[in-house]
């Protein structure tokens, strides 16, 4: 079994209120260095078999049609070893 | 007129945009998330609500219901279609229209009675409205925040594909105070407010969202 890891975060000009929220509760818990937070998703996935070229692209289809939203949302792949 | 209401699981507003449908004078059709048939409807309402409980992304999941593979296609040639608050959402993760919906800017869920303009009524679903008409429907989302890039925002602008906006103050930090749009068409409209739900004076605040079902109907009559 390979494990694809797929990152998905919203792009930059993209307003992130979770990422706000979660700011303002470390600003309040003393964690005044933190000077902003973006929250994101991550997806791991285990492939049935190697990470061939062909099963990393299928991944990258399914991260640009599903996992994340092409609109607002930008994604990395990348295959753990 | 046969008017298609689709119900996916967490859906919650089905059964008042069917009655508004029967009010407005039309037959409401039940449709299925799991059945990949129409019924050969007139029109397509997608309800408010929360389907497949917004996992991932709200509407992420009901865009790949099997009920809507024939139906961004039939939308794509013309197919009355309105989604009203999660099928706004499924309308946008479908690409039926363009932008997405996010978390209000505020982080609260807001439920309220919402003053609106009505700026277009050359769309299927508002043409009984009058351009620059105020109207009062609920509005009630936690995800209902409308972002899309400068470029896609002009163009909306530009070609008068805002449906409504806001009046009265923001009430979830929508670019540009947009509460509804429409794609080229003017068949597909998606809205955040609820139509479904100001209908009946005895339980909403007003009458006034009877106008999109009402419009259909005569749009399709004029066929």
């Amino acid at each position: 079994m390979t494990r694809v890891v797929v990152d998905v975060m919203l792009k930059s000009e993209i307003l992130d209120p979770q990422g706000k929220a979660v700011h303002s509760a470390l600003h309040r818990l003393g964690f005044d260095r933190v000077a902003s937070v973006r929250q994101g998703k991550r997806f791991e996935i285990e492939l049935d078999g190697d990470a061939t070229p062909d099963a990393v692209a299928g991944i990258e289809q399914a991260a640009g049609t599903l996992l994340a939203n092409p609109v607002i949302e930008d994604f990395t792949i990348h295959v753990e070893a | 007129m046969r008017v298609g209401v689709i119900t996916f699981p967490g859906s919650l507003d089905d059964h008042d945009a069917a009655r508004a449908v029967r009010m407005a004078g039309g037959e409401s059709v039940a449709l299925w998330h799991g059945d990949a048939d129409l019924r050969g409807v007139d029109a397509i309402v997608l309800p408010g609500g929360f389907s497949y409980g917004d996992y991932l992304r709200c509407g992420a999941i009901a865009r790949f219901a099997p009920v809507m593979q024939p139906l961004v296609e039939l939308a794509r040639s013309g197919l009355p279609v309105l989604g009203i608050c999660n099928g706004f959402q499924i309308l946008c993760e479908s690409h039926l229209l363009p932008g997405a919906l996010i978390r209000n800017d505020h982080r609260r869920f807001v439920c309220r009675d919402q003053r609106l303009r009505i700026e277009n009524n050359e769309t299927a679903w508002t043409a009984g409205y009058e351009v620059g008409q105020e109207i009062v429907i609920p509005l009630k989302n936690g995800e209902g925040g409308y972002v899309a890039d400068v470029r896609t925002l002009d163009e909306l602008e530009g070609e008068g594909r805002v449906v409504a906006r806001y009046l009265d103050g923001n009430p979830n930090g929508s670019y540009r105070d947009v509460a509804g749009i429409t794609n080229a068409r003017g068949n597909v409209v998606g809205l955040m407010p609820h139509p479904e739900h100001a209908v009946d004076s005895l339980t909403g605040p007003t009458t006034d969202g009877l106008g999109f079902f009402a419009s259909v109907l005569t749009s399709l009559a004029g066929r």
